[in-house]
Formats: structure tokens, sequence, C-alpha cells
């Protein structure tokens, strides 16, 4: 049958399964909306600002492991996106992003809202195309789903001519299977598993690549397995429980020292879907050197890439493991015994918590069992990570690779509208100024949002870099905002309420939680609260600050 | 250590490939000696020949980054004993008094001539790019007005060809 463009990109995503996109409409993609409208069967969440739209792609990406779908205009639509598609790429998160651009005989004249986004986002997406022939746009469609949700996932962009919406092709419906990752044979494996079978200190590090290759069951198998202690990435949290014995905590610039610890005293790392990044290894030549490396990855270029590794498995990290565990012989290690000893000696040694770790705790004692936790970027998303206890995988939204500050809310915004389920923001001052406008999204789709706003008055990590390298020099960092959170969010008609002692925590955080709506609660925080432990940049893991020392 | 490496891959041949390769160089600050791309006997497929400069771990990360493209369909390494050529043309400042020296030089290398006029003669020369460069430097002191080359193009020996190679993506 022959149908418009416009047609056939709507009937393309519903052969890809997709129930929810979100976006903003513009003169290039009125065709667009115009067959979204008469179609009526895609949810359209329209946010106030494009960026926020492609978050709460990325966001509803992150929770369900579905693609997600952005849309915008050409020219300034397009351009918005870009942090929100830099944000994906970075973490390998599956978005498609479409957008619209002018018709072929305005193309190159520097017309009205003409960009070439195609060129823009060349290097942050996994592939991009520009679509001038309609015929080619089912296709392209369906490549572009395929692309960017197998291998290494990543956000594809397609651009689509105005004429290309309008113009009429052939449209022949295709049913779409999910793309399978291929069977890593054993023979792949046969060295790895003799080299951790071999060892006396294995630690499991697993990363995000755990969770995008749905292999939280075979990274539990295969710690009680060899009865190794696991280390997570920020990424890779939610993969393994963290109430599990064998769980010790976070590691990187800001893990546990136990996890540090244990990254020292290792003589085989077994990483498995990590790719060593620099807030993970801090120092990549002394980081793994003289020990054992297995890294499996599904991204070729990751194997060697930041560390030398001694055995790079190339694969799905699910098939690679699922491979792996039968040629692995169990045992019981006195390593994981002596790891046990340390998480519990790290954790009888802590300080009583300030009043912004303090919140985060009572918060994950009284939030629904079945919450998402979402973050924005600095110190509230580091203590997020280090005193949340995640328990499942694809629970925590984070803006680990690019740390967009601004991610959250509209990430919390698409966790939400994905899983309708209980959605917790930690952000900061900083941060939610930056995207607090989609606030009205989340009021509008009355989606059951509590933001924990830690409003330390100060941009507080930037700050904590100043006082440990620059003296104390608060350069634009003291930012001393008037604005009224509580009136802010009713004013957008949301709920607002405030923490500014230990006292109310309980009731404000019970009140919110027991809320279906957007709640904004001012965590009035202190500006001198620091993330502890600090490996600084650069630095081997031997030079952990546990206490706050300036030099 | 610094080393001359070159690769070959067989891309999309769609517009907006040799953007998609250059930029990768550019970001991840690879440095490029040359590059040339051509039609291939598919025509739903271009060559590209690489020659890069740097060490083993740069030679690694730049193929592999390469095969990630969904454009990259195969990529190799060209191994010193492939037959490697490049094409040069240069224009020399010549006269009567200096001509039949160029010529000489030009015999010596095989080159040939291609255009001449009462000031100036147009050489060409095909070969290993370090047999051109030994050209230029002979000629460097007649004074080279100008000169083009194409960058290196290869091709491995015996019967295999980059065919042979296994697409990366394929493997996963």
């Amino acid at each position: 049958m022959k149908l418009m463009g416009a047609e056939i990109l709507v009937e393309c995503l519903k052969e890809q399964g997709v129930t929810t996109i979100f976006g903003y409409p513009g003169g290039t993609v009125l065709d667009i909306y115009d067959a979204l409208y008469r179609d009526g069967t895609i949810e359209h969440v329209i946010t106030s600002h494009e960026q926020g739209a492609a978050h709460a792609a990325d966001g509803w990406a992150r929770v369900t492991g579905k693609t997600g779908v952005v849309l915008a205009t050409s020219g300034p639509g397009a351009t918005n996106l870009v942090t929100g598609i830099a944000t994906a790429y970075m973490d390998s998160v599956p978005v498609v992003a479409i957008t619209g651009n002018v018709g072929a005989s305005m193309l190159g004249r520097d017309s009205f809202q003409e960009i070439d986004i195609f060129g823009i986002t060349l290097p942050i997406t996994k592939h991009n195309y520009i679509v001038k022939d309609v015929n080619d746009l089912a296709g392209i469609v369906r490549e572009a789903f395929r692309i960017a949700g197998s291998g290494r996932k990543g956000p594809v962009l397609i651009d689509i001519l105005k004429n290309v919406q309008s113009e009429r092709a052939e449209y022949v419906p295709q049913k779409i299977a999910p793309p399978h990752a291929k069977v890593v044979p054993a023979r792949d494996l046969k060295d790895a598993a003799q080299a951790i079978a071999a060892a006396q200190r294995p630690l499991i590090m697993v990363g995000g690549g755990a969770i995008a290759a749905e292999a939280s069951a075979q990274v539990r198998a295969l710690a009680e397995r060899i009865d190794a202690p696991v280390v997570s990435t920020l990424m890779g949290l939610g993969a393994f429980p963290a109430s599990h014995p064998l769980f010790m905590g976070m590691m990187g610039m800001h893990g546990t020292a136990t996890a540090a610890k244990l990254c020292l005293e290792s003589d085989c790392l077994l990483a498995v879907g990590t790719r060593f990044s620099d807030r993970v290894a801090l120092n990549r030549d002394k980081f793994a050197a003289g020990k054992t490396v297995v890294q499996i990855d599904i991204d070729n270029a990751e194997l060697d890439k930041n560390v030398t590794v001694t055995h790079p498995v190339l694969g799905d990290v699910k098939e690679a493991l699922t491979t792996l565990i039968p040629l692995l012989p169990a045992a019981k290690r006195t390593f994981s015994a002596h790891a046990k000893e340390l998480k519990q000696a790290e954790r009888a040694a802590q300080k009583p918590p300030e009043l912004g770790h303090r919140i985060l705790i009572e918060a994950a004692k009284l939030a629904p069992e079945d919450a998402i936790v979402v973050t924005d970027v600095g110190q509230h998303q580091m203590w997020t990570a280090q005193y949340y206890p995640f328990e499942r995988p694809r629970t925590f939204c984070t803006s680990g690779g690019l740390g967009t500050m601004g991610y959250g809310l509209g990430a919390a915004i698409g966790a939400a509208k994905a899983t309708g389920k209980h959605v917790i923001l930690v952000t900061g001052d900083g941060c939610f100024n930056m995207n607090l406008n989609e606030l009205s999204t989340a009021v509008t789709q009355e989606l059951p949002i509590t933001i924990l706003l830690m409003n330390n008055h100060a941009l507080g990590m930037v700050r904590q870099w100043q006082k440990l390298f620059y003296g104390h020099r608060f350069s634009q960092t003291d930012v001393k905002k008037r604005t009224d959170y509580v009136k802010f969010a009713e004013s957008f008609g949301a709920k607002g309420l405030r923490i500014d002692r230990e006292s109310v925590i309980d009731g404000v955080l019970k009140e919110a939680f027991a809320t279906p709506a957007p709640v904004v609660v001012d965590c009035q925080i202190g500006s001198d609260e620091n993330v502890l432990p600090m490996i600084k940049p650069g630095q081997t893991y031997d030079t952990i600050m546990t206490e706050w020392e300036e030099k | 250590m610094m080393n001359r490496y070159t690769i070959s891959a067989l891309v999309s041949n769609k517009s907006g490939v040799l953007v998609r390769v250059a930029a990768l160089f550019a970001r991840r600050g690879y440095n490029i000696e040359s590059l040339s791309v051509c039609k291939t006997e598919d025509e739903e497929l271009s060559r590209m020949t690489i020659v890069l400069n740097g060490d083993e771990y740069i030679l690694g990360q730049m193929m592999k980054q390469m095969d990630k493209l969904i454009d990259v369909k195969k990529i190799m390494r060209v191994e010193e004993d492939a037959v490697s050529r490049e094409l040069l043309l240069i224009k020399i400042r010549t006269d009567a008094s200096t001509r039949s020296q160029v010529l000489e030089i030009s015999q010596i290398f095989r080159a040939k001539v291609v255009d001449a006029s009462p000031e100036a003669t147009i050489l060409e020369l095909t070969g290993k790019p370090m047999k051109l460069d030994g050209f230029v430097t002979m000629l460097m002191p007649y004074g080279v007005m100008e000169l083009a080359r194409t960058g290196v193009t290869s091709i491995s020996r015996g019967k295999t060809t980059i065919k042979d190679e296994t697409d990366y993506k394929e493997r996963i």
C-alpha cells in the first residue's frame, strides 16, 4: 500500500512496538505530528524543552531495556537534543532520535531553521542518517532500531527532509524479531577460565554492560560459584544486589575503602561489561599492573583500550558468562571472607551521617520497594550511589559518562512514564535549575516523582574540588539563589515540602512517597558536606582519602 | 615507538562515509599521513587506504574504532610485503640549461614527462612512497613549483583478499 513518508514512519515505529515517544513539534515535523494524530495509537509526551524529551527517552530506555524514542523539529529543536543524545551515547543507552529538516529544495541554502544535525551528531551517535528519498525511509527506520538496540547499544539519529514526509512510497509491513546476541564459544573462554581458576584472590568488577546484557543472574551465579567478592562501577549499580554478602560496594573515585583495598590486593580482576574509565581506574597504567585481567565486553574497541588486559573476551556479557560459568570449578576462598571483614569494619567505623546522607538513608528505608532512583550529577549523585542499596538492575538512572547536569528530571519523567512506579529523583540546586522547566511536564503527566533537592546553596562537587585543589577560592560556586523551591513547586502545580532538620525527615518523606504526583522536597543541607572516600584524579588506589584532609 | 602503518578498508559507497572516518581520526587524535578513496569492482563499496603514524596501540585502536562504524564493512592491516603504490605529479622549474639534467634524473626513476613548456616540466611517477620521496629530494635543487601525490593505495599479494577478513559486527 502507498503511504506518505510520515505515515510510513509511524507504521515503522509501531512495528518496533513503540508505545510512547517524547518530543516537541515544529515546522518541519508537522507531517509527522499529523500522522501521529491521525493514527492515535502512539502516546506522545510533550516536554518543555527538547533536551528534557531526549533525557526522557533515555530514562525510558534505561528502565525498560527497550529503545527510547524522541522526536524534534529542525534547527534549534534538533540542536536542543544534542546533550541528551551525547548523554545516551556515553552510557550506551538505546535511543532513536528523529528530527525533521527543511525540504530538498531548501537544503543547503541556510533556510529558516535549517541545521546540519547529521554533521553535528556524527561523533555522538552510534550511527545517523539523513533521509532524502521516501523509498529508503522504512528500511532506514528498521536499521536504526536494530543498530540502537544491538551490540553495544547507543543512540541513532534519523534526520528526515520535510518533502520526504509528505511524499508517497509503497509500504510493506514487517514483523520485527528482536536482535539476539551471538553465543560466545567455549574456546574463546578456555584461557580466561584457567586464569580465573588459578587465581587466589579473584575480584569481579561489574559495569553497565552487565545491565545492558540483562546478565544479573549470571553475574550472581559467577560470584557464588567462585566465591569472589563483587565491586561495581557507578553504571553497574543494581546489576548485583547490594544486600548480597559478596557485594563490596562501588569502586572508583568515590568508591568504598573496601573496594579500593580489594582492587589493590586482588591478583585477578574479572571485568564484566566495564571499560575501566578514568573515574574507575584513575591511574590507568598502575590500576591493573601485574594482575591477571579478564575483560568481557561486547565492544572490541574497549578491550585493551584503557588498561592492558591479559585475557580479552569479545562478546555479549550474558552469553559469555553462560559459557564461562560451567568451565569454572566451584570454590571457597579466604579472600571473600577477608572482604566481608573489611566491609564490616568499614561500616562499623562510619561516622554519623550528615543531613544529606541521613535523608538518603531514610529515603531508602521508606521508599516503595520497587521505586526507581534517578540522579543528576555531582555530590548528591555520589551520595546516592554510595548510600542507596540497589537490589535490582534497571532501578537506577544516572549520567555516568557525560556527567550531564540537568539530566535527572527528564530521565525521571521517562522512567515514571515507562514503569508507572514511584520515581525518586535525587538532585542538587545546581542541576535542578538547569532543567526545572520539566516540572510542568511531570505535573501535566501526573507522574509519581519525588524530587529530593539537595539544596546546599552551592555547586557542591566543584566547590569540593576548589577546597582540595584551588585553595578555597570559591569561584562561582557559592550560588546562593534566593529561590523558594516550595513556592516554586506550588506555582507549577506540584507539592512543595521542606526538610531543614533531622527531626522532620521521616514525616516529610512519608508524605512525599504517599503522594502519587510530583513533590519537590527542598532539603536544606550544609554547603560543606563532602563526598568521601575520594581518590584524586590520576592517583592510585592506595592514596584513597577516607577522612577530609587538605594539603 | 612511532611507525608508519597502512590500513585498507572496504566501506559503503555512500555520501558521508569519508566524513565519518575523517571525524573519527580527528576526535581520537590519530595522525593520518594519507588517505585515498576509490571505487571498487562492487558498486556498493568503496576502498580506503589509510597511512598513519603511530604505535601498535594506536594502530589497534584505530582499526577497532573504524570497525565499529556501521559503514565500514571490512578492514585489514596492510602487511609490509603487500603491493603498495602511490602516484606523483611534480612541476619542476626548467630552462634550456637544466632540462637535460632533470630528464636524466627522471630516467633513473623511470618517471614520465607529461608536460613540457619553456619554463617548466611536469613529471609523473608511480611507485612506493619511499621511491617518490627519493625522486622529490633529487629534484629539489632545480625548484619544485608544485607537486601532488595521491596517497598510497595497496593490495595484498597472493589469492587472499580483503574480503576474507571477518567483520567484527558479525561476531557479536
